[in-house]
């Protein structure tokens, strides 16, 4: 129990603390493939530090909706992040690390700031959330699908649960758990705002989804949603490393905590290579990338109800 | 002589091109392309007032708007009579044109905008993301060029020229230039004809390539722009080492240039067109085949033949569109080069990234045969004090700048100077109708419109 606890802590400090680094590697890869120098990785801890210690700026007709919502986004994504077994199972939450919960816990929290985002009542703000709620909504049922599909495979929706099964022999090579991983990683992208569905690097207003939203934050509150965004990177990462590369996962603390932090660091060089290699897409054509995901984990599902053995 | 109103119905009906309308004194006057010559009418005003050419034909509305507030004449019949340039007291106050229809919203837009360029706003209505109309409010950099220019002897005024609008210093330099030889007589010594072509192909070469690296990164595919910014750099280094300034500001004065080339700036100018020569083709075959970039570009922000062509669009505009125009064509030394003027029909951001591409490999072939029968001699004849008055017509990279010069004594009377932008921005309304407002930077960036050439 003692030791669960400890693990749990030590899990919710070490996504807080990895989180801005994850994005500043992503930046790095991206810089050096682009033949720029580019900040340090430790640039987005500078940059949080900077956010902190400045004046918030509020808009005028700014509600208390707009000061809260970046705390709760901040609490809300957290939460999700603490409960992903990422370098252990043995979590004092583990129950809880549900994918239900924490598409939920997720989908609470844009709820929040496509609130937040057309609170201040600027045009920027209003379409932003109409595009980042146009796009959750093909998101969160392809979500929901692949949780599906996971859970006829693993026999639960429990993360830890569904690292168990894909650790034993039983799981094998699936067709419907490559399918699912496909989808995953397409509603990852779009979740978290990466080309080819938003630019978290553009300065054009009227192209941004994610960014249009928070355009009016500043200080502390921009620092929050900041931070956010970047656990939520990292929690999508850890999910899929955890459901389909879960190596390393039940051989205690130590070599879980290096084979996560290898996935992570994985993962950032694949994202910067594949933003490097892609153009952006028409907003009209996210829902068909999106709905190809959600097409994607139905198939698994069906596939998985037509053959047990598939 | 045409007469002024025979001009306006000439252009109405497309047999004649705008090129520019402006008032010196108490006169309008109107430049007009007939036949790939440009001809001046003038209309006495001696009671203030003269017909409206606007009212015949639109392209001229926002000439006549900057015209009405910038002198004392009125046009007569101008259907808007709303301020365009100058913004007068109450700068916030401008009634934009009303658009009726159930669920649109508007999105105002600058004039700050969050990247460094150019101040302008956008007020664009929308059903939704689609936009319903774009129209475009301008004037912030308006800095009274013409009114600078006024009084000055021409080697003064030439440093205001080409200061018109930064990115096409030669080209501004160039025109003015031409325009003070034209009413002086002043006979340019060949080395400096040959010089200026040669600086303004360097100019066209940068500006094209910084254009097609930031046309993509628009679509978020920043690898181009890197790539285009490194060799757009070296065109720049190589300008600073050839003419001892990166955009060769001041180097064209009237009479001639100021900058000799050395046999060092010859060799590697001649190195740089074949480093850009070598390595740009290999980043259009990577836009060739970059599926997702193209699925943005295709299609995207249709610029119309007809709408080039009743507005005279110069440069990479109006060429994507089918519009088979280009001022080199009449400009000394052009006329001994060899080269050719691309022209599509689709009228999409890929044609005029397309097109800007062919003028990079057109600019490398002039660059080289340039340096390869570059006369020697001197570089700069004398320019007596004279009296007169003349225009050039002078392809920048963004199509053909116009210069009217009225000189007496030797001073600059009336100044008057005309960006090609001024036939490009309304356009750019035109074009973006219909199209979703997220793909507005991409269109904005294909026709990369300058702010201060057109603000004065």
């Amino acid at each position: 129990m003692i030791r669960a606890t400890l693990i749990q802590a030590l899990q919710m400090a070490l996504v807080l603390l990895l989180a801005p680094g994850l994005v500043g590697l992503v930046r790095a890869v991206k810089a050096r493939l682009m033949r720029r120098r580019g900040p340090p990785v430790i640039q987005p801890y500078r940059a949080l530090r900077r956010l902190l210690a400045k004046e918030a700026v509020i808009a005028d007709n700014a509600s208390w909706l707009f000061r809260t919502a970046p705390y709760l986004i901040l609490a809300l994504t957290w939460a999700a992040a603490s409960v992903v077994p990422t370098f252990s199972t043995d979590l004092a939450f583990a129950r809880l690390g549900d994918l239900i919960v924490i598409t939920a816990l997720l989908g609470a929290a844009r709820f929040l700031l496509a609130l937040a985002g057309l609170d201040i009542g600027t045009s920027f703000g209003g379409i932003g959330a109409s595009r980042e709620v146009f796009f959750a909504s093909f998101a969160e049922p392809a979500m929901l699908m692949i949780v599906v599909t996971l859970a006829i495979l693993a026999g639960s929706t429990e993360l830890t649960s569904i690292a168990a099964f894909m650790l034993s022999p039983a799981a094998g090579l699936r067709v419907s758990a490559a399918l699912a991983l496909v989808s995953l990683v397409i509603v990852a992208l779009a979740e978290n705002g990466r080309i080819p569905v938003d630019n978290p690097a553009t300065h054009l207003e009227l192209t941004m989804v994610h960014e249009a939203m928070v355009l009016e934050y500043s200080a502390r509150h921009l620092a929050m949603i900041e931070l956010a965004a970047a656990l939520q990177l990292l929690l999508m990462i850890s999910v899929i490393a955890c459901i389909f590369f879960p190596f390393g996962l039940g051989s205690g603390v130590l070599l879980g905590l290096a084979a996560w932090l290898a996935k992570l660091g994985a993962a950032g060089v694949l994202l910067g290579i594949f933003e490097v290699s892609i153009a952006k897409m028409r907003v009209f054509r996210v829902p068909e990338l999106i709905g190809g995901a959600l097409m994607l984990g139905l198939l698994g599902t069906l596939l998985l109800y037509v053959s047990r053995g598939l | 002589m045409m007469a002024w109103r025979e001009a306006g119905e000439a252009l109405a009906a497309g047999r004649a091109g705008l090129v520019s309308l402006w008032a010196d004194g108490p006169r309008a006057r109107l430049a007009l392309l007939l036949d790939d010559t440009v001809q001046i009418v003038d209309h006495p005003a001696p009671d203030g007032t003269f017909p409206s050419i606007g009212r015949l034909h639109p392209p001229a509305i926002r000439l006549e708007r900057a015209l009405a507030e910038s002198s004392p004449l009125v046009p007569l019949g101008l259907p808007d009579t709303r301020r365009w340039l100058d913004h007068g007291e109450n700068p916030t106050v401008y009634p934009f044109l009303p658009v009726k229809g159930r669920h649109l919203h508007q999105i105002p837009v600058g004039p700050v905008h969050a990247g460094i360029i150019e101040p302008g706003h956008f007020r664009f209505t929308c059903d939704g993301e689609t936009v319903v109309r774009l129209e475009e409010r301008l004037g912030y950099v308006h800095r009274g060029v013409e009114a600078l220019m006024a009084g000055k002897v021409p080697a003064e005024a030439a440093r205001i020229a080409a200061r018109i609008s930064g990115d096409a210093t030669v080209a501004y330099a160039f025109a003015f230039a031409r325009a003070v030889e034209s009413v002086l007589g002043v006979a340019v010594p060949p080395r400096a004809i040959w010089l200026r072509a040669l600086m303004a192909e360097l100019e066209r070469l940068a500006n094209h390539l910084g254009d097609v690296g930031a046309i993509c990164n628009d679509a978020a595919f920043g690898l181009l722009l890197a790539h285009c910014s490194v060799l757009r750099e070296e065109v720049l280094r190589a300008c600073a080492f050839a003419f001892r300034h990166r955009l060769m500001m001041g180097c064209v004065v009237p009479g001639g240039v100021a900058v000799d080339l050395s046999r060092e700036g010859e060799a590697r100018l001649r190195a740089l067109a074949a480093r850009v020569g070598a390595a740009f083709p290999p980043l259009l075959s990577l836009y060739d085949r970059t599926a997702s970039l193209q699925d943005r570009t295709v299609g995207t922000g249709i610029l119309r033949p007809e709408l080039a062509a009743l507005w005279a669009a110069g440069g990479f505009v109006g060429r994507a569109s089918g519009r088979d125009f280009d001022a080199r064509r009449f400009t000394p030394p052009y006329e001994a080069l060899s080269f050719s003027v691309p022209v599509l029909e689709a009228g999409d951001v890929d044609a005029r990234l397309r097109i800007r591409a062919a003028e990079i490999s057109e600019s490398l072939g002039l660059i080289t045969q340039i340096l390869d029968r570059l006369p020697v001699g001197p570089l700069l004849a004398r320019v007596p004090a004279g009296a007169g008055e003349g225009f050039s017509l002078v392809e920048s990279f963004r199509g053909d700048v116009f210069f009217h010069l009225r000189i007496t004594e030797g001073l600059i009377v009336r100044a008057h100077a005309r960006d090609p932008s001024w036939f490009q921005w309304p356009l750019l309304e035109a074009a973006i109708e219909g199209n979703i407002v997220a793909d507005f930077p991409l269109c904005n960036k294909s026709f990369n419109c300058s702010y201060a050439g057109h603000d004065l």
